[in-house]
């Protein structure tokens, strides 16, 4: 990437601690819990930088950190310390972490979309496709019913679901088609920055094929960003430009994805990718 | 000694009226803004109108003239038992006229008339919380009507759109009041609700078990919630008309005969009915 260029999302120091913490955690950890104190460290001092188009891939076992750092992007649950810094918000010089609850509900509605791994938390199930694209809609000011209909349309047809389904609640769509409606309704306000947690997980081949294709075409069609977390190391050699290694809430290991999979330095890493392949 | 004599004026004590005016005028001061108040006992069942009752009590004077009315008629059971409850305690004046009445307590219907500047007309209100239906915390629901955070409801009217091509909400239908807070008018039919905007009178809701009065004071902007390309519509009665009188532009009851299996339609405001019948047989 090039250095002039301006980071979409940049994220420094971010640490969410489960604990009080004590003097003697930085010494006595075990993974990331201190063994004095008991306070787990669930995400630690960690730092990144997102560019313009770019995926950025976040790797590591369960617990090292990943959705820790995604739900606290996306205000799920606030860090105990750090700063996170959106160039759509303020040019990037206002923590988003400091803004009011108005600010960080249009954050999360305009600049940042968000699909997890469990639909469930991403979706209203009860209410139809279109509506839950609408919420985010509405949410961003728009009061123009057929508006937001045939933007409903637009990215549901964009995701491969048929528009005459729009009006079912996801609660009757199977899972790859619940994962899709999630995608189409992060996309719904154009964002700056797409965070996708586990997206493929739980679905069988086939479907994870095709949510697959859908993540690249959206790169390629739209140019957003994208943070993307994953246990898969396939899924983050096709999509990712630039990979991260976390390991008991910390990273460990960054660089070009190629790199990360084909010439791991840390001996985690080279765990990691080895046993995958 | 008559009965009237046995209780303190009004039923309540004197400090209980007092709390209640000092709530409701902050309910005025905020128009829309639910505000909390000390809920009293009452020889009635919470959920039964036990709101509006405390409002009454607490405004009415010797001076005034009541009138209770619900779904619109004057002598239905709950209407009927409130006014013998309060004539017991005040020895008030009774009407069913609503010309003549200074405080209409009503279940879940504004008058046909149009009220005045020397009307009050207090709503009996089981659900104050509009955004209830959308989040049913308390704590957060007090948050997003600081933030002014109404998606949830609007996605609610969206959601009826898609589903069934047209806003299916019949009562308790939202509205904004000076473009800040979004309320619940009760569970008045959305036939009433232009008759909050910009009226004469003041409106007062109180909700007994759930412990909120708030208010529309006189010519406040009272807008029903609608997309900007779906307006508000009512309820309509386009080519039916009362029974009995004829009226055409009121609310119309539905009333099915079974052993006839006719159906037919009856103004809902029993007074109005009547009003309208006694002047025409004149």
């Amino acid at each position: 990437m090039p250095i002039t260029e301006k980071p979409v999302l940049q994220v420094k120091h971010l640490t969410v601690r489960y604990g009080k913490g004590c003097p003697l955690c930085g010494e006595h950890l075990e993974k990331n819990r201190c063994t004095v104190c008991g306070t787990v460290w669930a995400a630690n001092d960690i730092s990144l930088e997102v560019y313009p188009g770019e995926v950025l891939g976040i790797v590591g076992e369960s617990g090292s950190g990943k959705s820790t750092m995604m739900q606290s992007l996306y205000f799920d649950l606030q860090p105990t310390s750090g700063e996170a810094f959106l160039s759509d918000y303020h040019e990037g010089t206002k923590n988003i972490w400091d803004a009011s609850a108005a600010e960080k509900r249009t954050i999360k509605n305009c600049i940042m979309g968000m699909v997890y791994q469990n639909p469930v938390m991403g979706l209203r199930m009860e209410y139809s496709a279109a509506s839950n694209i609408a919420e985010k809609l509405i949410a961003a000011g728009n009061r123009e019913a057929g508006a937001m209909t045939e933007r409903a349309k637009e990215l549901l047809s964009a995701v491969e679901i048929l528009t005459s389904r729009m009006g079912e609640a996801p609660k009757h769509f199977s899972g790859g088609m619940q994962q899709r409606v999630q995608i189409s309704k992060a996309l719904a306000n154009n964002p700056a920055i797409l965070l996708l947690d586990e997206v493929t997980t739980g679905l069988d081949l086939s479907v994870q094929a095709k949510v697959l294709d859908l993540i690249r075409r959206i790169k390629a069609e739209y140019g957003i960003s994208i943070l993307l977390v994953s246990h898969d190391h396939a899924v983050i050699r096709m999509l990712a430009d630039r990979t991260i290694v976390m390991l008991d809430g910390k990273i460990i290991e960054s660089g070009l994805t190629d790199q990360i999979l084909e010439d791991p330095q840390q001996a985690y890493t080279q765990q990691l990718v080895h046993s995958l392949l | 000694m008559t009965q009237a004599d046995h209780y303190n004026y009004a039923f309540l004590d004197e400090g209980s009226k007092r709390e209640i005016r000092r709530t409701t005028l902050k309910a005025i001061a905020i128009p829309g803004y639910q505000v909390p108040f000390g809920s009293r006992e009452l020889p009635i069942g919470r959920g039964w109108g036990t709101g509006g009752i405390q409002l009454t009590l607490s405004l009415i004077g010797p001076e005034d003239t009541l009138k209770v009315i619900d779904q619109g008629s004057d002598e239905s059971v709950n209407a009927v038992n409130i006014k013998k409850f309060i004539r017991l305690t005040t020895n008030a004046d009774i009407t069913t006229d609503t010309h003549k009445a200074t405080l209409i307590q009503s279940r879940h219907r504004i008058p046909e008339i149009p009220l005045d500047e020397n009307q009050i007309l207090i709503f009996q209100v089981p659900i104050p919380e509009p955004l209830r239906i959308v989040e049913p915390r308390e704590e957060v629901t007090k948050k997003m009507h600081a933030e002014k955070d109404y998606a949830p409801i609007w996605l609610q009217l969206y959601e009826s759109l898609i589903r069934y091509g047209k806003v299916t909400i019949p009562t308790e239908y939202p509205c904004t009041v000076e473009n800040r807070y979004i309320m619940n008018p009760s569970p008045i039919p959305k036939f009433d609700n232009p008759k909050l905007h910009q009226a004469k009178c003041l409106y007062l809701f109180g909700a007994g078990r759930e412990k909120k009065i708030y208010a529309v004071p006189p010519y406040t902007d009272v807008v029903s919630l609608a997309f900007d390309d779906v307006p508000f519509e009512r309820e309509n009665f386009t080519g039916k008309c009362c029974r009995l009188c004829g009226s055409t532009n009121t609310y119309l009851d539905e009333m099915y005969d079974g052993e006839t299996g006719e159906r037919f339609y009856q103004c809902s405001d029993t007074s109005y009915c009547k009003e309208v019948r006694a002047n025409a047989n004149h």
